[in-house]
């Protein structure tokens, strides 16, 4: 199969308009006769189902919240980049691309992450037109922060809420389209499978969560934009209902998908406490301006005081290390490099949990309160303090805060072309659910701005161009046997689950299991044994889960929580081992990919010889042997050069 | 967005709005009514003087007494009507519900309202209609206390010597007390009277006049246990009272 | 570590037309880092390895911003630890409070039947915002952001009525099921604005007049729903709404007949 991006050629700078002034359209009166299908209501789904509403197609969407507002876009604290340059810091959608690319190792597209840079502007400005709350300065206008070392300010946020009041913006352009009859919201209903007919996607497959009733939904489009996977993991910073099935049964039925094994972990969550724990909460990366990261020199410290032990017997290793950057190293050097001195070195200092070794560092403001006082800490990071100490227990005021990384967000996703559009006519797929526009490692303050950018302005352009070419698609009702068949496929999935023949345990047990398999191989660092290792442990796992889970209540019409874990769990155990598999293809380290084989002095080693493209990954009916695709990458803007923070 | 035609009292707020509207008028009446009563304490005559000047304009008396009529109509009816629909907002109630916010007023405002309504009643039969009620006998049976059609201030005077008069009348304006101390800051609430930099005094202010209000009349009753306002033994003749 | 072993008393129903009832369980080995929902994942799963039918919550980002999570504990919306969600309550206060036993309750309200158990259907918040909650503005159509200067401090205060997570505490907790702070929440929100000013009228008149139709109560200024908001947003937004509402009814009548402007 050859992967064709479709970008448009040209001038970099003219590539999206020029691609818009020459695509198809569909007029007005025409366009109501379109139904369109988003699942997800996030910043992605919610922005391209209103904007779709507003242009007149029929939409409906879909989410497994009660509320279309409650999608997990709703967490995200930091901001939103754009290329304002309302600082006059020298700021540019040059700049933005450039960083973007840069911060992405090399491996996304240029032509998609110029035309993110582009589109961030519009966001800023639909997003104030709604009414949504960024930060100002005293003299009324918009304020900026600089965030993830970046060298100019122009991340826009609204305290420490972004994604929530950014995806409130979303959610009420699309309860006004709702309230007009253009959407029809399912809230509480999620999607099992995608309808494939004449080689189009036309329809879904959903189950109503709360009556349990599967039934077909049929479209002349369908939009994905459900979201990351990174509840692969089990814990993670996701929300405990994030989860791969709309991307993983797309991908069974012909969808392509690229790099599974770009994820990124965000050096400082709040570390594990016990075998029950359920999630890992994030802490804003700004705390790395004032803490220091430190583990004490000697294991047999380990257990003691922090404060007792003497600044000698301090291990600052990050400083130590890289001296130039310090405690500001980006997130996945800081990330790994925590993970070394608690794996490898056993001086970590977080909970003991029976069978692990201590997985944590300290985070010390000390030397920032006697430097700035104890006031000027507190004023900038009290929110965070707080949260800290409702979950531990601890004041960092009093005591260093204990961090670890955890899994934050998934870069890989199903491959689209430039046009967001899935190796499936029809079906496209914007937000975290794509591959697209991060590469290797998604910058700070950058998903809001993809999801947002593929949903207001890509999603819609790109939907009415597909039905512009497309004009009537073959006629398909819900009751013709592709629909049938499809909802009887999904039914019997679910009675699989139901009736596993050695029934034990709930789906949270193997999820667990499989979450260490997946930390443990395919998590900040990663190599060849390893990797094979846990392709030969996830498939023993998942047929013990195939023949050992247990689900109560024993139906599936009915509201049943653990079925939809179980559901879940099951494509994760695929995904699992799709993300191993790519890992180990990719002979080299870039951006949150960390293979020990490929590394100068612990540093990242790209191999842009062999590894200058994206992975994409066709199912071929066995999970375990799936097929290679690749979609070569060039770069005309921005050369490839070697990331060092030494 | 869909604008429905809305008249005020279609909704909850307008119902609230009534219910504070009527309110500022019962308030100001009860001020009034307390205003002239402290007239009891420069002497009969002034008080007696006072209640026949209250006689002399009928016009006025009964405009405000119609304007009183239809502000406890309209108080009691959207209460009620409130009420009803509260409790269809709940019917199940919890198995347990700390309150965190709701005072012992707030919490009883559905009953110091009706423990209102009765002493108000109560109040009227016995100093307003209890010389067409009682006539010359005496006023709810209570020896001694006979009716001075000329001589409001005796009539009161008088009441408040006797307990199953003074208990009453403690009460209801205890109740009062308690009903205007969450009815007050209410009011502002409901009326949308509301500004970051004063909001802060509309709790106090509630205060102050519902203290105000209770203690002003309940000093009546202890003023004449405690001996300091006796029965006159002066006559007088006003036409215009009987 | 200090472990605990807790006395659970669980609403159960299996659907909005089953009558409910309390039933007991036996949380044991809680330990002080669990979160309060953990501890219910755990007794959850034990439910399940027993084919007993597990209690059904609903509960999503576990971070206190989704606002999925709904319960009454002890009497508290969301628990007794002020600004916080049901998901955010740790044990560890939990046994600083000396609780051996803990009732937990959905929402209650007419407004929100209940689906399972713990689980209530919050469709109606949605409605109230479809009624107005929104500025119409159409994708792509903006001017400038900083065009229009916002003073600091009234953009501060509509953040603090924007940050409403529309959990349905402030329903749960009033003593009249009012939906009075969520609704004036967003009305307070953009009436702040200048770009809410267009439909500032329309909207106030249209969102009460949707949430009095779905059947929450009435406001009565007790001040409950503040206290239960895991936002700590002010019952100032309900008089202001209320002044809005009353200005909308009484004084500005002008835009009654605005065009319904949605598709």
């Amino acid at each position: 199969m050859e992967l064709k991006s479709h970008e448009p050629t040209g001038p970099i700078e003219q590539r999206w308009t020029e691609h818009k002034a020459h695509s198809k359209l569909v007029a007005p009166h025409n366009r109501r006769k379109h139904t369109v299908i988003v699942v997800g209501s996030g910043l992605a789904g919610g922005a391209a189902a209103a904007t779709m509403g507003e242009l007149g197609y029929k939409v409906k969407c879909f989410c497994y919240q009660d509320s279309p507002r409650r999608a997990h876009s709703i967490a995200a604290q930091g901001g939103i980049n754009a290329a304002k340059n309302y600082q006059n810091d020298g700021d540019s959608v040059f700049r933005l691309f450039y960083d973007t690319v840069k911060g992405g190792d090399f491996r996304a597209r240029e032509s998609n992450v110029y035309r993110l840079a582009e589109l961030s502007t519009a966001i800023i400005d639909q997003a104030v037109a709604q009414g949504v709350p960024f930060a100002r300065e005293y003299g009324g206008l918009l304020a900026n922060r600089s965030f993830g070392g970046a060298q100019v300010s122009r991340t826009f946020y609204a305290r420490g809420q972004t994604g929530q009041q950014l995806l409130l913006g979303a959610y009420s352009a699309l309860e006004r389209q709702i309230a007009a009859g253009s959407v029809k919201m399912y809230p509480r209903t999620e999607m099992l499978d995608l309808i494939v007919y004449e080689g189009r996607a036309r329809g879904i497959v959903t189950r109503d969560m709360v009556t349990g009733k599967i039934e077909a939904h049929v479209a002349d489009v369908v939009v994905l934009a459900t979201g990351g996977y990174g509840n692969v993991f089990y814990l993670s910073t996701n929300a405990k209902g994030c989860n791969t099935t709309a991307t993983w049964r797309a991908h069974r039925k012909g969808a392509l998908f690229a790099n599974p094994c770009y994820t990124q972990i965000h050096p400082t969550c709040i570390p594990r406490s016990g075998e029950t724990q359920s999630k890992l909460t994030l802490m804003s990366e700004s705390l790395r301006n004032d803490g220091r990261v430190w583990v004490p020199r000697k294991p047999e410290d380990c257990d003691k005081d922090p404060k007792s032990i003497p600044e000698k017997d301090r291990y600052y290793f990050l400083e130590e290390r890289y001296p130039a950057f310090g405690n500001l190293v980006p997130r996945d050097v800081a990330s790994r490099n925590a993970m070394y001195v608690c794996e490898n070195d056993h001086l970590g200092v977080g909970p003991k949990i029976p069978g692990e070794p201590r997985r944590g560092v300290y985070l010390d403001f000390a030397d920032a309160i006697s430097r700035l006082g104890k006031h000027t800490v507190v004023e900038r990071y009290g929110n965070l303090f707080e949260m800290y100490e409702r979950i531990t227990g601890d004041d960092p005021v009093e005591t260093p805060m204990k961090i670890y990384p955890a899994t934050h967000y998934t870069m890989g996703g199903l491959w689209v072309d430039y046009n967001l559009e899935s190796t499936i006519p029809g079906l496209f797929v914007g937000g975290e659910a794509n591959f697209s526009d991060h590469g290797a490692n998604r910058l700070g303050a950058s998903a809001l701005m993809q999801g947002l950018a593929d949903g207001y302005f890509v999603l819609p352009f790109s939907v009415g161009n597909y039905l512009g070419e497309l004009r009537t698609p073959p006629a398909l009702e819900e009751d013709d046997a592709v629909c049938k068949d499809a909802v009887r496929e999904v039914k019997a999935r679910l009675t699989k689950l139901i009736e596993a023949p050695a029934a034990k345990h709930g789906p949270d047990h193997f999820h667990r299991l499989l979450g260490n398999i997946i930390w443990k191989y395919c998590g900040m660092s990663r190599s060849r044994d390893g990797l094979k290792d846990a392709l030969k442990q996830i498939p023993e796992l998942r047929e013990q889960f195939y023949r050992e889970v247990k689900v109560v209540p024993n139906k599936d019409e009915t509201l049943n929580q653990t079925l939809e874990r179980a559901s879940r769990v099951a494509d994760f155990f695929e995904l699992g081992e799709l993300m191993c598999l790519d890992a180990l293809t990719r002979e080299e380290s870039c951006g949150g990919h960390f293979r020990t084989e490929h590394q100068v002095d612990g540093e990242a080693k790209r191999d842009d010889e062999k590894f200058q493209h994206a992975a994409a990954w066709e199912w071929s009916g066995d999970a375990s042997k799936p097929v290679r695709h690749e979609e070569q990458l060039t770069f005309e803007y921005v050369k490839p050069t070697m990331r060092s923070y030494k | 967005m869909a604008t429905k035609a809305l008249t005020l009292y279609d909704t909850t707020i307008g119902k609230k709005a009534v219910m504070a509207a009527s309110g500022i008028i019962l308030l100001g009446f009860t001020l009034g009514h307390l205003s002239g009563n402290l007239k009891a304490y420069a002497g009969p005559t002034e008080f007696n003087e006072y209640a026949r000047w209250l006689r002399t304009m009928p016009a006025l008396l009964w405009g405000a007494r119609l304007a009183l009529i239809f502000a406890f109509s309209a108080h009691i009816y959207s209460a009620f009507s409130l009420w009803r629909r509260n409790k269809s907002a709940r019917p199940n109630r919890y198995q347990k519900k700390v309150d965190l916010a709701t005072d012992y007023a707030a919490k009883t405002m559905y009953l110091s309202g009706p423990i209102l309504l009765f002493y108000v009643l109560f109040h009227l039969v016995h100093l307003t209609f209890g010389g067409q009620l009682f006539g010359d006998g005496t006023i709810f049976g209570i020896e001694g206390y006979t009716w001075e059609a000329s001589n409001p201030y005796n009539n009161l005077v008088h009441g408040f010597q006797h307990w199953p008069i003074v208990i009453p009348y403690v009460l209801g304006n205890l109740a009062l007390g308690v009903h205007l101390f969450h009815g007050i800051w209410s009011m502002f609430q409901s009326i949308g009277a509301n500004h970051p930099r004063y909001n802060q005094y509309r709790r106090d202010l509630a205060i102050m006049l519902a203290a105000l209000l209770t203690i002003g009349n309940l000093s009546f009753p202890i003023a004449v246990m405690a001996g300091y306002l006796e029965p006159t033994t002066l006559r007088f003749n006003f036409p215009e009272l009987l | 570590m200090k472990t605990k072993t807790i006395k659970l008393h669980v609403w159960r129903q299996s659907g909005p037309n089953d009558a409910g009832r309390f039933e007991t369980y036996t949380a044991e080995n809680v330990t002080e880092h669990m979160s309060f929902l953990e501890m219910l994942d755990d007794l959850n799963e034990k439910l399940i390895a027993d084919g007993k039918d597990p209690i059904a919550f609903d509960h999503d980002c576990r971070e206190g911003i989704c606002g999925m999570c709904s319960m009454v504990i002890n009497g508290y919306a969301h628990g007794p630890d002020e600004r916080t969600t049901t998901c955010q309550i740790h044990m560890r206060h939990v046994f600083d409070r000396g609780w051996d036993e803990v009732w937990i309750e959905p929402w209650r309200a007419t407004s929100f039947p209940i689906r399972k158990d713990l689980i209530v259907d919050r469709t109606a918040l949605d409605k109230i915002i479809q009624a107005g909650g929104y500025i119409s503005i159409r994708t792509g159509s903006a001017r400038d952001a900083n065009e229009a200067p916002i003073p600091k401090p009234i953009a501060d205060r509509a953040f603090d009525a924007a940050t409403c997570i529309g959990c349905g505490a402030c329903v749960a907790a009033c003593p009249n099921a009012s939906a009075s702070l969520f609704t004036a929440a967003k009305v307070g929100h953009l009436a702040l604005l200048p770009q809410g000013q267009a439909e500032r009228m329309s909207r106030v008149k249209s969102m009460v007049a949707t949430m009095d139709e779905l059947g929450f109560g009435g406001c009565t200024n007790h001040g409950e729903c503040e206290k239960a908001c895991p936002k700590g947003i002010s019952i100032d937004f309900i008089a202001s709404m209320n002044r809005d509402l009353l200005k909308s009814l009484v004084v500005d009548r002008g835009d009654a007949e605005a065009p319904d402007e949605g598709a």
